[in-house]
């Protein structure tokens, strides 16, 4: 009896390790290093204002969403609506990251959907989205005062994530 | 049995055709941007085949067609011809990617499982190994009439052939 009871143990071992890689929600998200970093220093112009170059020193002494999305990105549809709620709440000014996309196409979409941003900057050839390891859009991240990443967020936000994430989050930063 | 034959012949050609379809799709492309330093691009493709695919997590950026795949391979390509070294590209893609983006991980507490694992799963098995040897050689020692029942002295008949 006993000698079988260390080939047992391995074999349960094993099985709840393997179970617990399942249970993951998302195998595809990644831990990013950014998060506690300060943001990448940038100097964009605005999507709507070729002229008007956006860096993130403008933002100093607030808390900030960035959030990447592209015209041609499916997922950006999504989770549209939950910006636009968040932005009709006014409770944090959101930033637009267009990301490797044209003007116009990048315009005419927030025509068609909505605009929630404050202001959208324009990353033409995804040079700054590299700084920011994007991977893939859409992704979020917060920002705090100081111009610390505090937060990202890969895929399409949804209000449970405002809910349970980005309002406790903003609550505790914006306090300090 | 013609009709079977028939569909044999013609399932066959099918497979043919997607197995020329995946060759075809497994050459290596000419990648957007091409220096042409031979030099050069020898150590671009060491070097991203080194680096992980973000897009498609199971290739390197050598391999993959994946849009970030290509910008990342142009990337380490610019970085080289500006006189950078390996290992600072390789901190610029670690800095924006995380530790993931390397195909060889660096030892830290959490990948030290992962490297000393073989080792220490080596070391066990000489030691069980080793145990077994001498409970064996103990055994050996007090009774040799149990150990001949066991292996008898006598050829096998294999030998005696």
């Amino acid at each position: 009896m006993k000698r079988y009871l260390l080939p047992l143990g391995l074999f349960l071992a094993l099985a709840s390790t393997l179970a617990l890689g399942l249970k993951r929600v998302d195998p595809q998200a990644l831990p990013s290093p950014l998060v506690g970093r300060p943001v990448p220093a940038f100097n964009l112009t605005q999507l709507d204002a070729p002229q008007t170059r956006i860096t993130p020193a403008q933002f100093k002494g607030q808390v900030w969403v960035l959030n990447a999305w592209a015209s041609w990105c499916v997922s950006c549809r999504k989770e549209h609506p939950v910006l636009l709620d968040l932005a009709r709440k006014g409770v944090v000014p959101l930033v637009g990251f267009n990301y490797q996309d044209q003007r116009e196409p990048g315009k005419q979409w927030l025509q068609k959907h909505g605009n929630p941003y404050q202001l959208t900057v324009f990353d033409e050839d995804g040079r700054v989205g590299m700084d920011l390891g994007i991977i893939g859009v859409p992704e979020t991240f917060v920002i705090d005062k100081q111009g610390v990443i505090r937060h990202k967020h890969a895929g399409p936000v949804t209000a449970e994530w405002v809910q349970q994430t980005l309002l406790p989050l903003l609550k505790e930063l914006q306090r300090g | 049995m013609a009709e079977l034959l028939r569909w044999a012949r013609q399932g066959l050609t099918a497979s043919l055709w997607v197995l020329a379809a995946t060759c075809a799709h497994a050459q290596p492309v000419v990648s957007p941007q091409d220096s042409g330093n031979a030099a050069l691009e020898l150590r671009v493709n060491q070097l991203a085949s080194e680096l992980r695919c973000l897009v498609c997590q199971n290739q390197t950026i050598a391999d993959s067609h994946a849009e970030l795949a290509v910008q990342l391979k142009n990337e380490v390509r610019t970085q080289l011809a500006q006189g950078r070294s390996d290992d600072e590209v390789r901190d610029f893609m670690v800095a924006r990617y995380g530790d993931f983006v390397l195909y060889r991980p660096p030892v830290t507490t959490a990948t030290a499982l992962l490297w000393a694992g073989p080792a220490v799963l080596l070391l066990i098995g000489l030691g069980l190994l080793v145990q077994h040897i001498r409970a064996r050689q103990r055994l050996e020692a007090t009774s040799t009439s149990t150990l001949d029942s066991v292996w008898p002295e006598e050829p096998t008949p294999k030998e005696q052939a």
